[in-house]
């Protein structure tokens, strides 16, 4: 099968497994699974936003965990002066991280390799000290969240099936603009800048322009995804922008399969859930999830994916 | 005389002590290809680098289709159709042959802020990249991916990606760099293919190709502008002789 398609069949089969997964988690009885696979369609959506200028733009940005903080923060801040308008919140959630992603890319994209990498790391600490010292939002302990974003009467987020279904739809909606993006003209340059900067160059491509457009659009979408988070948290906190949060993030995309869209789904439903079914046996689970990673990122540079394409190719020759 | 297309005055760039371009003042005609040549470290490369805008020269000026071009960067020079290929083979190694020309055709046909359609699908971008690798001899290798593309190949590539962006003026820093006696000979055709069609800057180390193609001649040594003219002109220049060609005569 063609790269392309099989792709396609992977990417129909993960939504159409998350769109069934309500209502049999419920006949179950196991409506924890709700609340888990909501939290990692948000994952997903913030390691897609990643994957767009890491995957795809060869840009290894470490601050992502920041715009997360910063969609976060500005749902949390609106609904702590009770405004609660689900489009102002989200409205200002993205429309704030675009604007830092703008100001940290402009900064950040005049450099490259280790030291892009350390400049977004720098970007995102610095964010997260801020989180951490402003004692009105709660400062290093966090601030409740009294209620959820309110959209229309239709949409009550309360329900946890509701904001299921909410974060679901957007995440269709992420992949979807992910996917037009990655094969339009904008996209081929971003792509191009990954595969020869020089080149592109040479032929008269303004990068700088285009890498920082795919900056401000990562940035939004993870701003998009931190809203999302507020809303099943119900709570703020500066540890949602901690540097390790990045690195998770980071740590999905590539455990998935950088440069597919479908990849850092793929990342966030392996990490998340082992996470939570290795914590349930021991508190050391890290030990174990570890050396995982490690395996997958030595055995197979294409991720998961790139695993489970090379196992059923071996497979279906012998 | 023909208007000077490219021309440079009292050109100079120094690296520390060392002097890499000399007080360079050439001037390329329109249409006719003007090969560079001149032993190794005689600043040809520097003096593509300057003339392409990914090196400012400390003194001196660059005028190109009577602007000063100078101080502009690369990607305005290319808009004004000034184009340069590579020493060392670059390509998109991940792209097939047709997306690394067809990438390049999307620069000559504006910017490329456009999000939503499928690039692969625009036959704008996808015909006249089609058309050029066809021209050169690649029409059976399209779809293969660059980076397994032999070597005389992606020279090639590189030359349909340089036309692709409808330069007036193309550098061609050593086409001809590793090939073969077999692909060199099909890239002197190219080039020769290629000839009066747009105006060459060629740099190139391959005496036999220099005088087969060339209509004038500039010869660098240590950053030094010692002759001009005509490949037969130069033949008998003593100083030339002495200085480049004699070696390799030997």
């Amino acid at each position: 099968m063609k790269s392309a398609s099989k792709g396609l069949v992977v990417t129909a089969a993960t939504l159409a497994t998350l769109a069934l997964l309500p209502p049999v988690s419920l006949v179950f009885g196991q409506d924890f699974y709700i609340d888990l696979f909501t939290r990692i369609m948000i994952f997903a959506i913030a390691a897609v936003s990643l994957d767009l200028i890491l995957g795809f733009g060869g840009m290894v940005s470490f601050g992502h965990a920041a715009y997360l903080g910063i969609g976060s923060y500005a749902v949390g801040i609106l609904a702590f002066y009770h405004i609660d308008n689900g489009f102002l919140q989200f409205g200002v959630a993205i429309l704030a991280s675009a604007l830092i992603a703008l100001f940290i890319g402009w900064v950040s994209l005049r450099t490259s390799g280790i030291y892009f990498i350390m400049i977004t790391l720098a970007f995102g600490q610095m964010i997260y000290f801020l989180g951490e010292s402003v004692n009105q939002f709660g400062g290093d302990n966090g601030l409740n969240i009294e209620r959820h974003s309110r959209f229309a009467a239709l949409l009550n987020l309360d329900k946890p099936t509701a904001l299921y279904y909410f974060v679901f739809a957007w995440l269709v909606f992420c992949l979807g603009m992910g996917w037009r993006l990655v094969e339009s003209r904008f996209g081929m340059v971003i792509r191009g800048a990954k595969s020869n900067e020089t080149r592109m160059l040479a032929l008269g491509f303004r990068t700088f322009r285009y890498k920082l457009v795919a900056f401000v659009i990562s940035g939004a979408m993870a701003g998009l995804a931190g809203a999302l988070l507020a809303n099943l948290t119900l709570f703020l906190s500066p540890n949602i922008m901690h540097w390790t949060r990045s690195g998770e993030i980071m740590m999905m995309v590539i455990l998935g399969g950088m440069g597919t869209l479908i990849g850092p789904v793929i990342g966030a439903i392996a990490y998340l859930v082992l996470e939570n079914l290795l914590s349930g046996f021991t508190e050391h689970w890290q030990a174990i999830l570890g050396p995982f990673l490690v395996l997958v990122v030595i055995f197979s540079k294409t991720g998961l994916l790139g695993a489970a394409g090379a196992w059923r190719a071996k497979s279906s020759h012998a | 005389m023909p208007d000077a297309l490219l021309e440079t005055r009292q050109l100079r760039k120094r690296f520390g002590g060392l002097v890499a371009t000399d007080d360079v003042s050439v001037e390329i005609l329109t249409g006719e290809l003007h090969a560079v040549i001149g032993p190794n470290g005689a600043g040809k490369t520097t003096l593509v680098a300057q003339l392409a805008g990914e090196m400012q020269p400390d003194s001196g000026e660059i005028l190109f289709a009577c602007h000063d071009v100078t101080r502009l960067a690369t990607a305005e020079r290319v808009s004004l159709g000034l184009a340069r290929s590579f020493q060392v083979t670059s390509v998109f190694r991940e792209f097939s042959a047709l997306d690394n020309v067809a990438l390049a055709v999307q620069r000559s046909v504006g910017h490329s802020f456009h999000f939503w359609h499928a690039a692969r699908r625009e036959p704008a971008l996808r015909e006249p990249a089609e058309a050029l690798l066809t021209e050169l001899g690649l029409a059976a290798r399209l779809h293969v991916p660059a980076g397994n593309l032999s070597h005389g190949e992606k020279r090639t590539l590189e030359i349909a990606m340089v036309l692709a962006t409808k330069p007036r003026l193309v550098l061609l820093d050593e086409p001809l760099a590793g090939m073969g006696p077999e692909d060199s000979k099909r890239m002197v055709q190219t080039l020769a293919a290629l000839k009066g069609k747009v105006t060459i800057v060629l740099i190139e180390h391959d005496m036999d190709a220099v005088f087969t193609l060339a209509d004038r001649l500039t010869v660098l040594v240590y950053g030094r502008v010692i002759a001009t003219g005509a490949p037969g002109d130069l033949r008998s220049n003593e100083a030339v002789r002495r200085a480049y060609l004699g070696d390799e005569a030997e």
